[in-house]
């Protein structure tokens, strides 16, 4: 999917500072002199981060983001092109390029995840909001987003919602979690069946004298 | 030294080589998109894939790929066909079959290389992907559904010309090359992404449409648009120079060339002077070659030769200059000038007023002094050497004179000639990387010059040449940056006067090609001369006009800042009943009498070369004797003058409308900031 990139959008804030000063003179430091502009992609995940924290606040609430300003404010920071920052933000799909909601729901749907029924929690997380993939609610709290293989077929289906993975989903809890965020009450991340890790659903298979010993259970 | 094989030719090269490059020196042709000597190797393209052994059993990009012992290398298996034609087939799958309106068709790398690697049919039946082209000003036009992503024009944004505002955004399927900023390419050297782009996404804006490559006569010459002497191709059709495209000089202009030189061709066939004219009640009245010569000459015989003086211009060959210089050394000792932009040195020396360490010489420097000049718009090529040292070295550059963006990041060390002593007392930090470098260089513009003290300056300038050593064994950094492409030529041929000509003293004045300068110096009763080949300031002021010769209509010898004699080829005829210029003066000198005793162009080189046996060696660089040159003077308090613009520099720009869009629409736009400048380590 084409990244939404509109640099003279309404929604671009003029300005743009970070709140850490050390915390970016930490990141920086990372890096062998010379070679600062390796430091653009945690920069840039800085910038997203901070602006999320804003939005949580904020009413309407809305998720992290990079503004233009900000990605001008690495480029500043790091003495590169502004192209350059551009370059690296448009590459990558993590980096949200224009407005989200607060809580970001990407939902796999490649192959393993579709076999164990991502298309049941598509329908569900689209009935249970009211929009389709590729939009934000009303009350800016949700953004619907179709994404490739997250790395966890092992508990398939499953959807990242920030930084958070919720696994082996069926359409009822899927509404479940939504609806609780939604009124604000805490959601276990991880497996929605209690599996540990990637274990089989018939328990522990392998190394289970270890599995014994620290008290998993199948 | 790597020892290795290549279809069976056994080959050993130095270490570091890649196999492509070995290739090559071998005579193979491996065919390529993204990889070009100049610039960085991202391996992106994938077309130079050859068979290695040992090593993976797939083909492997030859380009990133460093020969080691023992390789056995197959550049024409069935694996690597199969390979080439897959990629190849991968690349058309989105490129437009528009070839019969696109203007890289006949010089297209795809093309050539489609019909050479590729399959002969698609099995492609999707539609193509659709793109908006940005807009990169009006030097450079974009088709981008044609850009096959090698990110040639990327690198080369970013490496060479240092303004960075290409780059590679989005991915897979979207990808795309874009400014993203709406933002033109604020280069003086955007004109080369046109010819390093491998296919018709960035074509030349001006020559749109015009001419097939196979309809074009190709001339290979001199530039003269600065004192670089770029190696150019003139492409002609007809009586019409088409375009110019620059031609390989490692030690000169490597294989680019400025914008100026590039885009003012279509100037060539505007407002030129195409027949005589003469003065006649105050009015210019259109004449025969007969008339005017006759004019000429007798004035020439009534006037006093101590009130007799040539002035030549930025854009004269060596013949011409020469021819006149005798002319008016048989009618008397006239007084000679070259220096029309009042540029004061001592030129007893030639070592006093060359580019000694040469250009290719840039690359061994350590620390390089800049002194009023602006080698961004004197001389791109120099400008580009500069940035190559400070990229591959971070070679430090100090700065005295107007803080302007050159593209790297220098020290700033102070506005005017005061600086350049206070440097040479060592009181500036800069002084101590200066003592410190073992290869120091001093690069002295002309805007050190073209002032009052100039000679002063110039007596400065040695001084800080020999206090920081910059000439040692086998080394001479003393440069100085001439910015009119025929100065070194008269300086070696004596077309100077020491302490300049005072023009309003003067009752004969022979303009040759002389437009740079204030004419309201020349008293209204003189009689103006001028030749030349643009209707520009100098034949508004003439009482005869002597059609000239621009740089593509003639034979001409050229010395360019380094010192190095290069030969210019006539690529289209003069219009009209212009001639070459050495032939006028020729002609002129049976009306007044004491005939030139040369009659072919032959016979002035030999006259030439007798006097000046180093004019004699085509494209050699030969060292000049460091002598003593200058006497110390009073140096004034303000600061060098900044360049005065780079599009607009001379008749042939002037007379360009591309060249005056090009000035009105970066000027429009203002110039990149100092960022640069602050950078400075």
């Amino acid at each position: 999917m084409k990244k939404p990139f509109d640099l003279n959008a309404d929604y671009q804030p003029e300005m743009f500072s970070f709140h850490d000063e050390k915390k970016v003179k930490e990141i920086i430091a990372r890096y062998p002199r010379g070679f600062q502009r390796s430091a653009v992609m945690p920069l840039l995940d800085l910038a997203q981060r901070q602006v999320g924290e804003d939005g949580a606040k904020a009413n309407p609430p809305y998720g992290g983001w990079i503004p233009r300003a900000a990605m001008d404010e690495i480029a500043r920071i790091l003495e590169l092109q502004p192209i350059k920052v551009y370059e690296v933000a448009t590459f990558y799909s993590m980096y949200n390029l224009a407005p989200v909601g607060k809580y970001l729901v990407q939902l796999c749907t490649t192959t393993p995840c579709w076999l164990c029924g991502s298309d049941d929690i598509v329908k569900s997380c689209e009935r249970t909001l009211g929009i389709h993939a590729g939009e934000t609610t009303k009350d800016g709290l949700f953004t619907l987003m179709e994404v490739e293989c997250l790395g966890a077929c092992v508990n398939a289906p499953m959807v990242q919602i920030n930084d958070d993975y919720y696994e082996d989903l069926t359409a009822a809890r899927m509404s479940e979690i939504l609806n609780a965020l939604k009124d604000g009450k805490p959601v276990p991340a991880g497996s929605q069946t209690g599996r540990r890790g990637s274990m089989a659903q018939s328990g522990p298979t392998s190394l289970q004298k270890l599995a014994k010993k620290t008290g998993v259970k199948g | 030294m790597p020892k290795l094989k290549i279809n069976d030719i056994e080959i050993e090269v130095a270490p570091g080589t890649s196999i492509l490059q070995a290739c090559e020196q071998l005579g193979i042709e491996v065919p390529r998109f993204c990889y070009h000597d100049k610039l960085s190797v991202p391996a992106n393209c994938r077309m130079c894939l050859v068979e290695v052994s040992p090593g993976p059993p797939k083909p492997q990009a030859s380009c990133a790929l460093a020969c080691a012992d023992n390789m056995v290398v197959k550049t024409n298996s069935e694996m690597v066909k199969k390979a080439r034609k897959g990629v190849m087939e991968m690349m058309l799958i989105n490129h437009p079959l528009d070839c019969p309106i696109c203007d890289q068709g006949g010089e297209c790398d795809l093309q050539d290389q489609a019909v050479a690697y590729g399959f002969d049919r698609s099995r492609y039946y999707e539609s193509k992907r659709a793109k908006t082209d940005p807009d990169l000003g009006p030097l450079v036009k974009t088709v981008m559904t044609r850009c096959i992503q090698c990110t040639r024009c990327v690198r080369f944004s970013e490496e060479v010309a240092g303004t960075g505002e290409l780059g590679y955004l989005h991915r897979g399927e979207n990808a795309e090359i874009g400014t993203f900023i709406e933002k033109a390419v604020d280069s003086e050297l955007s004109g080369n992404l046109i010819d390093i782009c491998p296919v018709g996404a960035l074509t030349n804006k001006p020559y749109a449409f015009k001419a097939r490559p196979w309809e074009l006569r190709k001339t290979e010459t001199i530039d003269v648009h600065d004192a670089v002497g770029s190696n150019i191709r003139v492409d002609a059709r007809g009586g019409e120079v088409m375009r110019i495209l620059p031609r390989l000089h490692e030690d000169v202009n490597e294989e680019w060339i400025g914008d100026r030189s590039r885009f003012s061709c279509d100037g060539l066939k505007h407002r030129r002077l195409d027949r005589p004219w003469l003065r006649e009640n105050g009015k210019l009245r259109e004449a025969v070659w007969d008339e005017a010569l006759e004019a000429v000459a007798a004035r020439l015989r009534k006037s006093k030769l101590t009130s007799t003086a040539a002035l030549a211009g930025d854009l004269c060959d060596v013949e011409s200059m020469a021819a006149l210089n005798d002319l008016m050394g048989l009618a008397g000792g006239a007084q000679m000038e070259c220096r029309s932009d009042g540029a004061q040195f001592d030129a007893s020396a030639r070592c006093g007023y060359l580019f000694n360490s040469g250009i290719a010489g840039i690359e061994q420097a350590d620390a390089i002094l800049l002194v009023g000049t602006n080698p961004r718009h004197e001389a791109t090529m120099v400008n580009a050497r500069i940035r190559k040292a400070w990229l591959a070295r971070r070679v430090k550059v100090g700065v005295i004179g107007p803080a302007v963006d050159l593209t790297y990041p220098y020290a700033h060390i102070g506005e005017g000639p005061g600086d350049l002593e206070a440097l040479a007392s060592g009181k500036h930090e800069f002084a101590k990387i200066l003592e410190k470098a073992e290869r120091p260089m001093i690069i002295v513009g002309m805007g050190a010059f073209a002032r009052e003290d100039g000679m002063a300056v110039h007596a400065l300038a040695r001084e800080v040449a020999e206090k920081f050593k910059m000439v040692r064994d086998g080394w001479n950094g003393f440069n100085v940056l001439h910015t009119a492409a025929s100065r070194v030529g008269a300086l070696d041929i004596g077309f100077w006067t020491e302490g300049g000509v005072d023009l309003s003293a003067m009752d004969f004045v022979w303009l040759l090609g002389a437009d740079e300068f204030d004419l309201s110096q020349i008293p209204a009763k003189a009689f103006v001369v001028y030749q030349g080949h643009h209707g520009d300031a100098g034949a508004a002021r003439a009482d005869v006009i002597l059609p000239g010769a621009a740089y593509t209509e003639k034979d001409g010898l050229y010395v360019n800042t380094e010192g190095r004699p290069q030969l210019a080829k006539m690529a289209v005829h003069p219009p009209g009943q212009a001639r070459e210029d050495w032939k006028i003066i020729r002609a002129l000198s049976e009306y007044t009498g004491k005939v030139l005793p040369y009659n072919d162009l032959f016979q002035l080189r030999q006259r030439i070369v007798n006097e000046w046996p180093h004019l004699g060696e085509i494209d050699s660089f030969p060292r000049a004797e460091w002598n003593k040159f200058a006497g110390k003077g009073r140096i004034l308090k303000d600061g060098f003058k900044a360049s005065g613009g780079y599009y607009l520099a001379n008749a042939i720009c002037r007379a360009s409308p591309t060249m005056k869009e090009g000035d009105a629409f970066f000027r429009r736009r203002g110039r990149a900031g100092t960022r640069h400048a602050e950078a400075a380590e």
